[in-house]
């Protein structure tokens, strides 16, 4: 398996406020990492610096083989590479569906109106929505619109997809389509950073699960072992807090 | 027909054709206050002090100061500088100038309305901050102040009647000449008032016919 990412020595502060503290992290290709943790940990911050979002204080982020830094690198090439869905979806309400996955490789790729057309099809397809091409972001429900973000996403073909609590900001029974739809990418193979509190997703679908607290991974590993043998006590508080609801 | 009532009447194309100059003289104002009104806009948010500072001095001058005193500046003061502009150049210059002020404060304000979410989903699919602007977040700005804008327009129209100073024989100075022949001050001035109004309550209409057709489902 090759590396794809490389996060050494992380550190990120907001005025007094230390977020980060130190992270170290690998990824390789393919792989699946599940980030839980209490809320105010620095996990969307972590997540955020990796395409730089927000800018590290301190430390190196290696994206295939290149160092994320905007004064080193053309940040918006290696940002193209690197999917991003937010808690909020973030689609832009006046553009068409259609519209919202295809202004980005035309301007940034150079893609042929047609050739842009012809893929958001396939991925309109794939996450199964397909009759909304035409409709505004505001016609659809939560669910659709955040897989329609993960499809404007997969339009630029990501070597990373970064998912920052896709389902938060949904109602309950809107949340199994976005899970599905995510699930799906795994299992093609898409390399995965998700950020969240699901963790009937996280037991099936993470290779790897990792525990951020106070700035920092405390513990990480395979799903099972994770939920079974919580080596940490700060790991195993949380896990019992949100387990037994 | 009663004298007062023929004057205004007879001279009515007259008046006409200075209505037709205000508009001429106000579209141009309009357009250049709108450029330069973006781009200090946005230079008003620029985190970088080069950009944000000049911005910044810019609007409250203007803002600061009389619309005649900046027409008399350039129409009047200028020449004394070696740059001598011709009245309809230097009225819709002070015009812009002035209209640009405002409407910067304006973009300054639709530009803050977009939530920061927007900006940063198009920086991530990789658009440059410039694409960014262009494509997402000043689409939507400039539905947002649409009202604001046109509230703005319209009252650069009348504040065109300003350049009537300086020469610029637009709606009011065509006013003035006619009643400076006849002396009919009432009922051409009131001529004047009504064409202006004509014009405002117009445009008034058009701006929220866009906003209509523009607005997002």
């Amino acid at each position: 398996m090759s590396e794809i990412l490389r996060v050494e020595n992380l550190w990120k502060s907001f005025g007094k406020l230390t977020v980060l503290k130190g992270v170290n992290l690998t990824l390789n290709r393919g792989e699946v990492l599940v980030i839980v943790g209490p809320s105010g940990g620095g996990k969307s911050t972590f997540l955020r610096c990796i395409n730089h979002l927000e800018k590290p204080d301190r430390g190196r982020i290696m994206f295939d083989g290149q160092e994320v830094d905007e004064s080193k690198v053309n940040i918006n090439q290696i940002r193209s590479k690197i999917g991003m869905v937010f808690q909020q979806f973030n689609l832009f309400p006046h553009l068409k569906v259609v519209e919202n996955l295809t202004l980005a490789p035309i301007k940034v790729k150079g893609l042929e109106e047609s050739e842009a057309m012809e893929k958001a099809r396939r991925l309109l397809e794939k996450v199964g929505l397909i009759d909304k091409i035409d409709s505004y972001p505001s016609q659809l429900s939560g669910g659709q619109q955040q897989r329609v973000a993960i499809a404007r996403a997969l339009m630029m073909d990501p070597d990373l997809m970064l998912f920052d609590e896709p389902t938060s900001a949904l109602d309950p029974e809107l949340v199994g389509e976005v899970l599905d739809t995510m699930k799906s990418l795994a299992r093609d193979g898409m390399t995965m950073i998700v950020v969240t509190h699901e963790m009937g997703f996280a037991k099936e679908v993470a290779d790897r699960i990792a525990f951020m607290e106070d700035g920092n991974f405390v513990e990480e590993g395979p799903p099972k072992e994770f939920f079974k043998n919580p080596k940490n006590p700060r790991t195993r508080e949380f896990l019992s807090r949100i387990l037994n609801v | 027909m009663p004298y007062w009532l023929e004057v205004p009447i007879k001279s009515f194309p007259y008046l006409l054709k200075g209505a037709v100059t205000t508009l001429e003289v106000t579209s141009l104002s309009v357009l250049l206050g709108l450029l330069i009104g973006t781009f200090v806009g946005m230079g008003r948010l620029s985190r970088n002090p080069i950009f944000s500072r000049p911005a910044t001095v810019y609007v409250e001058f203007i803002r600061g100061t009389p619309l005649l005193v900046q027409i008399y500046i350039i129409y009047f003061g200028l020449p004394s500088l070696g740059l001598n502009l011709p009245k309809f150049p230097a009225g819709i210059i002070a015009l812009g100038i002035n209209s640009g002020a405002y409407v910067a404060e304006i973009v300054r304000a639709g530009i803050q309305s977009i939530s920061h979410g927007q900006y940063e989903a198009a920086r991530s699919l990789g658009l440059t901050h410039w694409q960014a602007m262009r494509y997402i977040i000043l689409p939507q700005a400039f539905r947002n102040i649409l009202p604001a804008l046109g509230n703005e327009f319209i009252a650069l129209t009348k504040d065109s009647s300003l350049v009537s100073v300086i020469a610029i024989t637009e709606l009011l100075r065509a006013g003035q000449i006619v009643i400076s022949r006849t002396f009919q001050s009432f009922s051409v001035y009131f001529a004047v008032a009504l064409l202006y109004f004509v014009m405002t309550f117009t445009m008034s209409r058009m701006v929220r016919w866009v906003e209509k057709r523009l607005a997002i489902p």
